[in-house]
């Protein structure tokens, strides 16, 4: 590790002494951006590679949906894709956007912009170890990398990663892939590990005067309980892969059955883990929705404490669902029975809470701008991933429906929604307060609107195709005779066209940022005429945030207020 | 739905259709209602030149009912499906109907291998049929699958049985189907087991049983042509 000791020097940095003038000295362009400590840089560290990593996993689903579309065919820009190159796409499009775009978007860039400048604190309680965080999350995004350059080339087995498969290097002929894709995915837990103390620490203990806790604003609370979810469902998934790395390397059999090893222990440690996985990215991307619809219907959240609960309890029910994924893998038939049950008791609060926001709209002013519209289709979109997710978690329907692509479509209408439409919400609602410009709302809506199209017709033929019984990662459906129609074709096809679009559609995206940075106008303090602590600062905040800090006085959506003067009344404004 | 494109092959199969219709007609509903009432809410309520929001925090009861009665209806609905989906799941993976014939399906990278009972309809005996990536069976029979695997994970799908089962190395995993017409159908591997995963295909041969006789017959005479195997080993 490079990262162990910071340079003496520059100690006075991380000092964030109450007394600390906001004249601070000129810092170095390689101290300032690269070994910063300030919570809002790192939030910008986490976002450009979070959004860095998910154009290599865009490109691997260039490649295989091209592949799945003209089988056999060459590619533009990849070649010809083998069925080991396929194996080892798909699974690293999977581990990417799951590891290295959802979760440093969603819980690392906005934990790391939003807490402290929404709770109304200086920085990260532990700045040095939010650096520390960063830092190792960067190397572990170059040991997944590096896979792909070395002998065997990148791990083949799904992000899932069964073993024995994903244990034997003479069945997955991928021998150091496999290891560095494990050791990749330790890393970087224990980088958000680093990152969730921060974030606890920071919400229950460095918070302004006055910020009680059900003054907090609803996306810190998200990020917190995401954050504790994965610290408590963690553990068990890095015992797993030390195991599994010791199978590779070693030669122990914890996974062998030959040798009175199991493979299904693998699959308890990794859903145990797995299932909450999808909370702790579901919940801030909630979250970030909550911020972006209660300002722009100029609307209180309808039932702030409801949510809360709702929060807790799906964070709670979500460690007793995980053998929803191994109806059939071969648990016993009996266990399907009570995992069903939990699965659909967990609908609920997932319900209650999306009747919530669609609440909080009714008798509100609602500007639909940018933030506003991706906000708003996150929900639409969520839902349908939300029902689907009835099927699978039936246990009878799941016999049919298991590792078929209507599984495909249906965490993608999950993960689509919170990973980059909820990211382009955050983005372009807070990127005003980050960089102090506002960006183009034309370009926005267009970036808006191709994007939605090409993800719709990415995913609803699939829902098709699977229905029709095709299966996943399967590199050529040519050599099933009942699957090879030209009608399922069509729907390929369909499919790989909706992602060409939707690929097409980031160059809106790409467009806006250079406008942005070129010409973007000044965005002021308060753009949105937000009421959270965040918006009573500059733009960008300054060092130490807040100058003086402030107080609270008032719950955090206070918006068209009977009497008030103005549609928003700040947390920080001081009662009459 | 899946029937117009999947034919129903065994007697489970309608049962699995019906849940999945049950389960869509139940989510279709709250689907499109939830999407009914957000898109006419954002219309309804869209900004307009001097208007001003509802201040209402979501505590009058007269307000949260619209929450809470959506709360029980759903709570209902999820004890519909559950016990739908528990009757489909006992019938399917947890009964263990007399078998009229047992048969052995070895999954392994990157094949599948079915040890048929032969003449006698005992398995593990000389005159057993063994096949590759082809396995046949008489129609209207209860069978008895055994799953095997040395090497990997693998699953075994039927789809037009809506039948679906991992293979786990070091155990046997034993299930069945009852199959209700001829024909040859796709078995796939449905779970991702290296690199020739994309090419694990089989064919299941659904026959009557004068056909499937005269395929026994002419596996007992090759049979008798060869040395006699080594009984196997399990």
């Amino acid at each position: 590790m490079t990262t162990t000791t910071a340079p003496t020097s520059h100690a006075g940095a991380d000092d964030h002494a109450a007394d600390h003038a906001p004249a601070e000295h000129e810092q170095s362009f390689f101290m300032k951006y690269l070994w910063s400590t300030d919570h809002k840089v790192i939030g910008f560290q986490y976002m450009i590679t979070g959004l860095l990593m998910a154009i290599i996993g865009g490109y691997m689903a260039y490649g295989f949906r091209m592949q799945l579309a003209w089988p056999g065919e060459w590619i533009p820009g990849v070649g010809f894709l083998s069925s080991q190159q396929y194996n080892a796409y798909v699974t690293t499009h999977g581990t990417v956007m799951i590891f290295w775009f959802a979760m440093p978007v969603l819980i690392a860039a906005f934990g790391n912009w939003l807490i402290p400048l929404m709770t109304g604190c200086d920085d990260m309680a532990f700045p040095r170890i939010n650096r520390l965080s960063y830092q190792v999350f960067f190397v572990s995004a170059l040991v997944l990398l590096a896979s792909f350059f070395v002998d065997g080339g990148a791990f083949g087995g799904a992000w899932t990663a069964y073993p024995p498969l994903s244990a034997k290097a003479t069945m997955n002929l991928t021998p150091l892939g496999s290891t560095l894709w494990v050791v990749a995915v330790a890393l970087e837990f224990v980088a958000f590990l680093l990152g969730g103390i921060n974030f606890i620490t920071t919400s229950m203990n460095a918070r302004a005067p006055g910020m009680t806790m059900m003054r907090i604003p609803i996306v810190v609370w998200t990020i917190v309980v995401a954050s504790i979810l994965f610290m408590v469902s963690v553990g068990p998934l890095v015992a797993g892969a030390a195991m599994l790395v010791l199978d590779q390397q070693v030669g122990t059999h914890f996974y062998d059955p030959g040798h009175g090893g199991d493979p299904i222990l693998w699959q308890h440690l990794f859903w145990f883990f797995g299932h909450p996985e999808v909370y702790v990215v579901l919940l801030p991307a909630m979250g970030v929705c909550a911020e972006i619809i209660t300002c722009n219907a100029r609307k209180k959240f309808f039932g702030y404490q409801t949510f809360l609960y709702t929060l807790f309890a799906t964070g709670i029910i979500s460690f007793f669902v995980w053998a929803h994924h191994q109806f059939v893998a071969g648990i016993d038939p009996r266990m399907a029975n009570i995992f069903t049950i939990t699965t659909l008791i967990i609908s609920i609060p997932i319900a209650e809470m999306i009747f919530l926001y669609i609440a909080t709209l009714a008798g509100g002013q609602i500007r639909l701008n940018v933030p506003m519209l991706w906000a708003l289709s996150f929900l639409a979109e969520f839902l349908l991933g939300g029902v689907t997710g009835i099927f699978l978690g039936a246990s009878g329907s799941d016999i049919y429906f298991h590792d078929t692509y209507f599984v495909i479509a249906h965490f993608h209408y999950t993960f689509v929604p919170i990973a980059v439409i909820a990211c382009f919400a955050g983005f372009t609602h807070w990127i005003p307060k980050m960089t102090g410009r506002m960006m183009n709302e034309t370009i926005g809506k267009l970036h808006f609107w191709t994007t939605i199209v090409g993800f719709n017709l990415v995913f609803l033929p699939l829902f098709i195709t699977g229905m029709w019984g095709d299966h996943r990662r399967i590199y050529n459906y040519q050599h099933f005779p009942d699957l090879s129609t030209q009608a399922m074709q069509d729907l390929r096809i369909a499919s790989t066209v909706g992602l060409l679009i939707m690929i097409a559609a980031q160059g809106f995206f790409v467009w806006n940022l250079v406008w942005t940075w070129k010409k973007g106008p000044p965005a002021g303090n308060n753009p949105w005429r937000g009421t959270t602590l965040e918006w009573q600062t500059t733009s960008p905040p300054g060092h130490g945030n807040f100058h003086p800090m402030p107080t609270v006085h008032r719950g955090p959506y206070e918006y068209s207020v009977p009497g008030a003067a103005e549609d928003f009344i700040p947390q920080n404004q001081p009662p009459a | 739905m899946i029937s117009t494109a999947v034919e129903q092959v065994s007697t489970f199969a309608k049962d699995i259709d019906f849940l999945i219709l049950l389960i869509g007609g139940l989510v279709g509903f709250w689907f499109l209602v939830a999407e009914g009432v957000l898109f006419f809410l954002v219309f309804k309520y869209r900004a307009k030149e001097g208007g001003k929001a509802a201040y209402l925090d979501g505590t009058d009861p007269k307000h949260t009912r619209f929450i809470s009665w959506p709360h029980r209806l759903i709570l209902l609905c999820d004890v519909v499906i559950v016990v739908f989906a528990v009757k489909v799941w006992v019938e399917v993976k947890q009964t263990m109907p007399e078998p009229d014939q047992i048969v052995r399906v070895v999954a392994q990278q990157w094949s599948w291998s079915f040890q048929h009972p032969g003449p006698d309809n005992q398995l593990d005996t000389p005159d057993d049929i063994k096949t590759l990536d082809e396995l046949h069976v008489v129609v209207g029979q209860t069978v008895q699958f055994q799953l095997v695997s040395p090497d990997v994970i693998h699953s075994f799908s039927v789809p037009v049985f809506r039948l679906k089962q991992d293979v786990i190395p070091g155990r046997v995993i034993k299930g069945w189907f009852k199959t209700t017409q001829t024909g040859s159908y796709d078995i796939q591997c449905a779970e991702i087991c290296g690199i020739g995963h994309g090419a694990m295909v089989a064919r299941i041969v659904i026959e009557q049983p004068e056909r499937y006789a005269e395929w026994v017959a002419s596996h007992a005479t090759l049979a008798a042509a060869l040395p006699a195997a080594p009984a196997p080993k399990q």
